[in-house]
């Protein structure tokens, strides 16, 4: 058996709760509270427990997905990829930039975010950048 | 947040205005109730009667919306009392005079009017407030998702700075937020009219220096937030929408008038966990690896960036967002390349000197640092605006109350509020397919006050049909005191049962752009 305990931030609220992941054979199998953490002092709530719950869940995506006529079909990344941005590219080239929002994220980290906005404001050339900060 | 959570325990006095802390923010409850037990003053306002309530020295439950008359009221009594900072006002604020003015105007008699507070209670939350120093103030969506958002949030903020609590350790203005990095969300730039580090998109030396750094010209003009984009759609003039990690076909106000927006769409690409419901309408979807499967960082409530780790690989084909939007870029012929998430923190670091400026992976541990962290040697921020505010002088905004957009009337005679339960987060994608929090609570409910049940007919899991201007459904019923007679509650996290369905799209504050979740007015037929 080969195991490992990960320090980590619980993805729930914003409170940022210090966790720790416990790995059994690369499978995540709990979470544990850290007890130096400043915010949290080796405490949890009933989410930040049940953290790596959602993580295992079977409903995870495993595979990207192209709609073909109203259904679902698995692709590997170069089709779904190649798919989506040929079909940016055209929306681009025909209506401008404006004409594509994109919406980031609360759940990503803040690298992601960064390239999320980056990749609308560089890549794409819009202002069209939220996330539910609101909602 | 001003201060840091953990100073929640040194206040004198802890202020709570709509959040359901215990349920929504369970670790800051454990400080407030700390705090209490060190013994601090816990006044708490909300239209319902919350957990947290039962541990206040004076609870009220004020009408929905009527946040800015409650407060106004509030601190036309501190001025009367002479209880006022009147030095720190003098030194640190502008614009008192006309305040004055403006909150004079609300009498302990016309706010009971508004607000439904005995004088009594309103005296008693001014006295604790204003004379138990420091003061802590704390809210979350009850003060934000209105009409008047703004409004209710420079009225927190006004009376915190006449008391003197802003810039004091164990005092400020705390909005709690409601995601892991919604706070670094803002501070990463994933708004319309700001880069990272909040610098303006429309300044010409942040545009230009931004520009240079990646290598294109990037827009100056703001762009659309999300509620001017369902217009757009709408109107056919945005094609295309990428939306990463979010399920705004659930969190959205007013569900039928977003689900025409997205299909009126040419292209909807959708990178998710999950097949979320909006992911459901996409075109194409990109399966994304959770939190535990990568490294990165987060910013917390109290603006303390952390690192996470990764703990084990991604799951199937599944990829760490960063790796997907690098790829996407790729395709689309902007080249982003990055070896690692560190990487990317020491351009973000250096595009956004004055808050992330001094930290490095190195340097965050495992406690992570507070910005402003303007340099390496810096210790981070514990608590903001310490000898100045950002601005200069601190603003007392002059407000006037204004009602929500809707009120109950003959047709639709209940009021509606909506919120977060205990065991689930927000439209549920994560907590319902966690066996030991669905198990909690595994559909909606919509809570009634046994008053309002009894004139109904009205039994414990009777399903209702609750209808209001924009949509109608079904949800058994929870008989409870935790909602005045005349409002109904339900919450947000079930999409057989979306919330959105009778929400109003049209009522959002002007400035913020805000949709007025909290309030509504809904019928109620038992079938």
């Amino acid at each position: 058996m080969n195991g490992k305990i990960v320090p980590s931030v619980c993805s729930y609220c914003g409170t940022g709760c210090g966790v720790l992941f416990q790995v059994v054979n690369g499978k995540l199998v709990g979470t544990m509270p850290l007890k130096t953490h400043p915010v949290n002092e080796g405490k949890l709530c009933i989410k930040g427990w049940h953290l790596h719950e959602y993580v295992n869940s079977p409903t995870r995506l495993r595979s990207p997905l192209i709609k073909m006529n109203g259904r679902f079909r698995q692709a590997t990344w170069d089709k779904a990829l190649h798919f989506a941005s040929d079909r940016l590219k055209a929306i681009i080239e025909k209506y401008g930039p404006d004409s594509v929002g994109v919406l980031v994220s609360a759940k990503i980290t803040n690298e992601e975010n960064y390239l999320a906005q980056k990749f609308a404001r560089a890549a794409i050339g819009t202002n069209n950048v939220d996330h539910c900060a609101r909602l | 947040m001003t201060n840091s959570i953990s100073e929640i325990e040194e206040a004198g006095c802890i202020f709570v205005i709509g959040s359901n802390t215990t349920a929504c923010h369970p670790l800051i409850a454990r400080r407030i109730i700390r705090g209490k037990e060190k013994g601090a003053k816990l006044i708490v306002a909300d239209p319902r009667n919350i957990h947290l309530a039962r541990f206040a020295d004076v609870a009220v439950r004020h009408r929905l919306g009527s946040d800015v008359a409650l407060l106004n009221g509030m601190m036309r009594i501190i001025i009367h009392n002479d209880w006022h900072a009147k030095h720190y006002i003098m030194e640190r604020t502008e614009e008192f005079e006309e305040f004055c003015r403006v909150v004079e105007t609300y009498p302990p008699e016309k706010v009971e009017n508004i607000t439904g507070v005995h004088p009594r209670d309103l005296e008693r939350m001014a006295e604790l407030y204003a004379t138990n120093p420091p003061g802590s103030l704390l809210y979350a969506m009850g003060i934000t998702q209105h009409t008047t958002g703004v409004d209710n949030v420079k009225s927190c903020c006004n009376l915190a700075m006449l008391c003197g609590y802003v810039g004091i350790r164990g005092g400020g203005v705390n909005p709690l937020r409601g995601q892991n990095n919604v706070q670094g969300a803002c501070d990463m730039g994933g708004l319309p009219n700001v880069l990272p580090g909040y610098q303006p998109v429309g300044d010409p030396e942040v545009n230009n220096r931004f520009s240079t750094a990646w290598g294109r010209k990037i827009p100056d003009r703001p762009g659309l937030t999300i509620t001017d984009m369902v217009p757009a759609m709408l109107d056919g003039k945005l094609k295309a929408l990428y939306v990463i990690g979010e399920n705004p076909k659930l969190s959205d106000p007013d569900w039928n008038h977003f689900h025409h927006a997205l299909k009126n769409l040419d292209l909807l690409i959708v990178q998710d966990l999950f097949l979320s419901e909006t992911a459901q309408v996409a075109h194409v979807v990109f399966p994304a690896a959770s939190a535990a499967e990568k490294d990165g960082t987060f910013t917390n409530s109290e603006r303390r960036c952390m690192r996470i780790n990764k703990a084990i690989e991604p799951l199937g084909d599944s990829l760490p967002d960063w790796e997907i939007i690098c790829r996407f870029s790729k395709a689309i012929g902007y080249d982003m390349t990055y070896d690692s998430p560190e990487e990317i923190f020491r351009e973000m670091a250096a595009l956004t000197p004055k808050l992330y400026g001094g930290m490095t992976y190195g340097r965050l541990g495992i406690e992570g640092l507070m910005w402003p962290c303007p340099d390496n040697d810096h210790p981070g921020t514990q608590y903001l605006h310490k000898d100045g505010f950002a601005r200069g002088k601190g603003k007392f905004h002059s407000i006037h109350y204004r009602p929500p957009a809707e009120s109950p009337d003959d047709e639709f005679p209940y009021f509606l509020t909506t919120g977060r339960m205990f065991a689930h987060f927000h439209t549920g994608t994560m907590t319902r397919i966690s066996p030991h929090l669905d198990v909690q609570q595994p559909k909606g409910y919509v809570d009634i006050n046994p008053k309002d049940a009894e004139a109904l007919g009205v039994k414990e899991s009777d399903v209702l049909l609750i209808s209001s201007r924009r949509g109608e459904m079904e949800v058994p019923a929870r008989l409870t005191t935790s909602v005045e007679p005349g409002v109904v509650f339900m919450p947000i996290h079930f999409g057989e049962s979306p919330t959105n369905i009778l929400t109003n799209a049209d009522a959002f504050d002007p400035l913020a752009k805000i949709p007025e979740f909290k309030v509504s007015s809904v019928k109620i037929k038992k079938l």
